[in-house]
């Protein structure tokens, strides 16, 4: 028996939720005193793999070759069910990034699986096995107890930390045999967006909305977000007026994001956008009506004109940076 | 050009979440339930395609009678007709194999389904029904062109899109940007009453995960205000308190 967890790469780096998701199903295994077996696919370099033991893992397999060296959704969830089956698995730790979110259901029912989505914390394994997830586009959890035999979990990003457990981990390659239907759908090209970090994964998070009163004064914003290395947000008014892309509207019908900060500025914060953000660590609004709903739902308030509080914000991050680098 | 649609009945995006005092049931009373927003838009693309292709939309749900009403709202914005899973949807798994076992018994080109539902949000039931049916899911598609017998979609990513292709049949999971919402017309929702509904008994499904309960996220403690001239101070004042930067 073995908890067995799949680490994502981008060309051949590993995300910051494969360490995440490493650290997680560190636990489980720990818990449950079962040896933990890290899974990677596409092509990847035997030094980046050797961090995967840097957390956790004793056992590296590393499923490679030209077929799958470009991400297929299809593909990779039979090699992580060839390898859960494998290594006897019986629990199947995933990011639920999105190619986690589009491969677990699929491996869930290769395995014959249950099936938590979206998990927040450290399952209970004392008698039911169950877990906690985010439910109502971030207005509840749910807390789920898995029957079947062989459990599939993907965790929501940043909801656990990377945990550093350095063990001599054995790097092992794991041969598959590809299916053809597997392959039907094909990647044509990858195009990268301008902003650098990737919203659902970021740990600090700069979002603006229609108190920013148009497309052209988003600079301020995109000069918060660099100088502190966050990601870029908006609300759903300012991405339906196409002042900023869709990809970067957070809340019910955007993204639900958790990083440690969200500074909302000019967003009045209504019910589906708190939705989206609600469980972020902290929470900073800046706006000039006092009487926005946001505040109530805030850590940290400012009553002010956004053109006057995001250049002092802006100078605040730089001194910040320049004192804590 | 047949294309199905997945379909769930969801709470008002509006609404208020709240449960039984023993935290197992989601209190329905006094809630306005609606076509789940995602669903909307892979209906909305669904009925722009078959409009240009001469084809016909099929509107799937799994749900018991109370659902018929946003089924009938799915049958306004454009659907050919609609099929009802007599069931309440007890969770992913059993949601999927309902549309598989349909689908597999009447063929369809394509499977359009929302990328999430607003309630449980597990984004499964897309993939689970490609699994089935062992063909291609695009969870996240921003659009989707057809040409001839290949289908082009865009997919989101982290930090980007890929751009896909597949042959039929496959699944899509619609995210923003895919379509404009529709709203019906008054010829949609008077048509919308005498478009054929169908009743489907479910078939069984063995059980793999229950839900316990629930749970309300714990409520922030007061928003400490800090005034415009100390701005400055921000960054430092949460790493002073909150230790998180």
């Amino acid at each position: 028996m073995s908890v067995l967890v799949y680490i994502e790469n981008a060309e051949g780096t590993f995300r910051k939720s494969a360490f995440e998701a490493i650290s997680y199903a560190s636990a489980i295994a720990a818990k449950l005193g079962k040896p933990l077996v890290a899974l990677s696919i596409g092509n990847v370099s035997n030094d980046e793999l050797a961090k995967a033991g840097q957390y956790g893992a004793t056992k590296v397999l590393n499923a490679s070759g030209d077929k799958l060296n470009s991400p297929n959704t299809q593909a990779y969830s039979s090699v992580i069910a060839a390898a859960a089956k494998a290594e006897n698995s019986e629990v199947i730790v995933l990011s639920a990034s999105f190619a986690g979110k589009t491969i677990a259901p699929r491996v869930s029912i290769k395995l014959d699986a249950g099936l938590a989505e979206n998990v927040v914390s450290i399952p209970e394994m004392d008698g039911a096995f169950t877990v906690k997830k985010g439910s109502f586009s971030g207005k509840a959890y749910s807390i789920i107890e898995m029957l079947a035999g062989v459990k599939v979990i993907s965790m929501m990003p940043n909801s656990y930390k990377v945990v550093p457990n350095a063990q001599s981990a054995q790097l092992t390659a794991f041969d598959f045999t590809s299916d053809a239907k597997d392959f039907t759908a094909t990647v044509k090209e990858r195009v990268k967006a301008g902003n650098t970090i990737s919203l659902p994964e970021a740990e600090l998070v700069v979002s603006a909305g229609r108190g920013m009163k148009g497309p052209e004064n988003w600079g301020m914003i995109e000069e918060l977000a660099k100088t502190l290395g966050a990601a870029t947000a908006c609300s759903k008014p300012v991405s339906d007026a196409g002042w900023r892309p869709h990809s970067e509207h957070v809340g019910q019908t955007g993204i639900a994001i958790s990083p440690n900060l969200y500074i909302a500025v000019g967003i009045s914060g209504a019910i589906q956008h708190l939705a989206g953000v609600s469980s972020s660590k902290v929470i900073v609004v800046v706006n000039k009506d006092p009487e926005a709903p946001f505040f109530k739902a805030a850590d940290y308030g400012i009553v002010g004109d956004a053109f006057e509080v995001v250049p002092k914000l802006i100078e605040a991050a730089k001194a910040f940076k320049a004192s804590h680098n | 050009m047949k294309i199905l649609v997945c379909i769930s009945s969801v709470p008002d995006t509006t609404a208020k979440i709240n449960f039984t005092p023993d935290n197992k049931e989601f209190v329905s009373a006094g809630v306005t339930f609606i076509l789940n927003p995602y669903d909307e838009i892979a209906l909305s693309k669904a009925v722009d395609l078959a409009t240009a292709n001469n084809g016909t939309v099929t509107v799937i749900n799994v749900g018991d009678p109370s659902t018929d009403a946003v089924i009938r709202k799915a049958l306004a914005i454009g659907a050919t007709d609609a099929v009802r899973i007599n069931a309440i949807p007890r969770d992913s798994f059993f949601v999927a194999k309902q549309i598989a076992d349909y689908a597999k018994k009447n063929s369809f080109d394509m499977i359009l389904c929302g990328r999430e539902s607003s309630d449980h949000n597990g984004s499964s039931v897309p993939v689970m029904i490609a699994e089935l049916l062992e063909i291609p899911c695009i969870l996240f598609a921003k659009s989707l062109t057809i040409d001839g017998t290949t289908a082009t979609l865009d997919s989101e990513i982290e930090g980007g899109k890929e751009v896909i292709t597949t042959s039929m049949p496959f699944v899509a999971g619609a995210s923003e940007g895919m379509a404009e919402w529709k709203i019906p017309n008054m010829r949609g929702i008077m048509s919308a009453r005498t478009k054929p509904l169908t009743v489907v008994e479910p078939i069984e499904v063995a059980q793999k995960v229950k839900l316990v309960s629930y749970e309300k996220p714990i409520l922030r403690s007061a928003v400490k205000m800090i005034a415009v001239d100390d701005a400055s101070k921000l960054f430092d004042i949460i790493r002073e308190e909150k230790k998180i930067i």
